[in-house]
């Protein structure tokens, strides 16, 4: 497998700075939507979008497509971005987020956007689908891989565990999980309010094949992704070390801004934080 | 006696599903009880046995839905809209997706399994989701229908299967329509409209008005949603009484969807509903069960003889 070529890598940090530069920019304006989430699965998002995954903008439904489900819904913002600068939809869209009529709803919806695989939101269920349409893959004897991109808060859900159950039973080596590590849920540090402990043991355990990377680095990603993916005879999940609010000085790390509203202090910060510029 | 209507279900999901690569089937650790397990032995190949994890079947049934299956989701009623909820909201109800409930041992029927395993709000519960088509199985030869429209249309369907016989009222070319109940017996006094096991003791509640020289109308309202808003409305106007009869609690299922019918369209009729009085029952043989909770002809008809003296 060759790695990802370093003049694509440098692109895609470049897309991913300014990304972040957009999504604060964006969701001050809007003053709503969730801005820590969507900052630590940026590069995780950009590696299967941009270089591992097999999507066509110009053919969303095309059958033998690579299925990503956002099963982090919350993360939508990210995602929306990067569907946009995929070619899915207009850029200009993206300022209709979570505004009456939009397209864009606050948690990713499949029947209004397109390139959204599976309406998602509700934590654990995500997981579950993506089992169901490896299966469904595979009945078929489409090649297509499915990739579920989940948080580390998300796999207190026990039907994450059922989940992972059900694609060791039926043995899916064409379903890759990737939790987006970034050791911060809602209320506070997943520690404290729900110890998963030693989250590799037990996703063997349940019988994946385990990798782990970090997941701001592109190269890394793309890399462990190629690896999963070869995995046989069984499913993979790839833990992706993290930060939450990754870029920002004052999210990073802090519940606080799992979704909470972006002041104009803040977001000059933030600003200075980027590199953007902090006049709209 | 007529088969079960459980042995019924898994002769007809056979049948329209085996040849239709579209039809997979799922089910957690109850296939002998539901009796999926005759599609399973048939068609092995789209059955999976997803272990008793309901609620990440449902969530699975959704997936396997979005890439073009129509997903038939097995286990006992109550479990299938408690557990499964979650997905049938966001896969089913909110996504549109193909899934396929089909709620088995409904009603009071798993009796001696106790309250435990009765399902006696499952109506309620997903009657409530935006686009969910509801039904409740009359007889084998509805079942046979129910399954096959299941395939043919589009969207999210929930049917309440029983675990018993149940009286033959159709014939196997009785033609059914989604939303339109079937009138069964016609009369002028009042109307009673019912679903499941509640058909049969309709009819035989229309007998004995008839001795007493009541005559009654009996509606198969079988389609709980979307409810037969015309048939009932115009049973309303002729016969003015209404009495609405399930196996389920009193709120929120046929009862309920018939009081909203008449009260949207500020009809003068009375209606009287016969069903559980939001309570649970208990364990016990199910004909006993049925009487004891005053789910029979002789609460019918009490219902019917306490309307008319109003």
């Amino acid at each position: 497998m060759q790695a990802i070529a370093q003049t694509k890598l440098d692109a895609l940090n470049a897309q991913c700075a300014q990304m972040r530069i957009d999504l604060i920019r964006l969701l001050h304006k809007l003053q709503t939507g969730h801005p820590g989430g969507s900052l630590s699965a940026c590069e995780i998002l950009s590696a299967l979008y941009f270089e591992m995954a097999k999507v066509d903008q110009a053919n969303p439904k095309w059958p033998e497509r690579d299925r990503i489900i956002l099963t982090k819904g919350h993360a939508a913002p990210m995602l929306y971005m990067i569907l946009a600068k995929r070619g899915f939809f207009p850029e200009a869209d993206m300022d209709t987020l979570r505004q009456l009529g939009s397209h864009l709803q606050g948690h990713p919806c499949a029947k209004t956007t397109p390139g959204v695989e599976l309406s998602t939101g509700p934590l654990g269920i995500g997981v579950s689908a993506a089992v169901g349409m490896a299966m469904a893959l595979r009945l078929d004897k489409n090649p297509a891989t499915v990739y579920a991109v989940m948080g580390d808060g998300e796999i207190n859900e026990g039907t994450v565990w059922e989940a992972c159950m059900s694609a060791s039973k039926f043995k899916l080596d064409n379903l890759v999980a990737i939790v987006d590590l970034n050791g911060v849920q809602l209320d506070g540090r997943c520690e404290e309010i729900m110890p998963m402990d030693d989250v590799p043991a037990k996703f063997g355990a349940f019988g994946f094949e385990v990798f782990r990377c970090d997941g701001h680095d592109i190269a890394d990603l793309c890399k462990t992704i190629g690896q999963a993916k070869a995995v046989s005879g069984k499913p993979s999940v790839i833990l992706a070390r993290t930060v939450k609010g990754k870029g920002v000085s004052f999210m990073e790390g802090q519940s606080a801004w799992h979704g909470a509203p972006i002041g104009r202090p803040e977001f000059e910060q933030a600003m200075k934080d980027l590199g953007g510029e902090p006049d709209v | 006696m007529s088969k079960t209507i459980r042995e019924a279900y898994g002769e007809s999901l056979l049948k329209y599903g085996k040849d239709d690569p579209r039809v997979v089937v799922l089910d957690a650790d109850v296939s002998t009880s539901t009796r999926s397990l005759v599609f399973a032995k048939g068609c092995p190949e789209r059955f999976f046995n997803m272990g008793i994890a309901e609620a990440n079947m449902v969530g699975a049934a959704g997936g396997m839905a979005a890439c073009g299956k129509i997903v038939f989701v097995n286990s006992f009623a109550v479990f299938l809209s408690t557990l499964g909820l979650l997905s049938a909201r966001a896969f089913g109800s909110y996504s549109g997706l193909n899934l396929k409930f089909m709620g088995a041992y409904g009603g009071l029927s798993d009796a001696y399994d106790g309250p435990s395993h009765h399902s006696v709000e499952d109506l309620a519960i997903m009657r409530a989701l935006p686009h969910f088509k509801v039904f409740v199985a009359t007889d084998e030869h509805q079942v046979d229908w129910l399954v096959k429209t299941a395939i043919d249309t589009d969207g999210p369907v929930y049917i309440r299967l029983s675990r018993d016989s149940l009286p033959e009222v159709y014939s196997k070319d009785t033609k059914f329509e989604i939303g339109k109940g079937q009138i069964l017996r016609e009369g002028k006094d009042l109307t009673i409209l019912a679903c499941g096991v509640m058909v049969g003791q309709a009819l035989k509640a229309g007998e004995m008005l008839a001795a007493q020289g009541i005559s009654a109308r009996v509606v198969d309202l079988f389609t709980i949603k979307p409810i037969d808003r015309p048939l009932i409305l115009e049973s309303a106007e002729k016969t003015g009484l209404m009495v609405s009869a399930e196996e389920h609690s009193v709120i929120g299922g046929l009862g309920g969807a018939v009081a909203e019918v008449l009260a949207k369209a500020g009809s003068p009729a009375k209606l009287a509903c016969v069903g559980l009085e939001d309570t649970h029952a208990e364990t016990g043989a199910y004909p006993q069960l049925l009487k004891k909770y005053k789910l029979d002809a002789d609460a019918i008809v009490a219902q019917a003889l306490g309307g008319l003296q109003k």
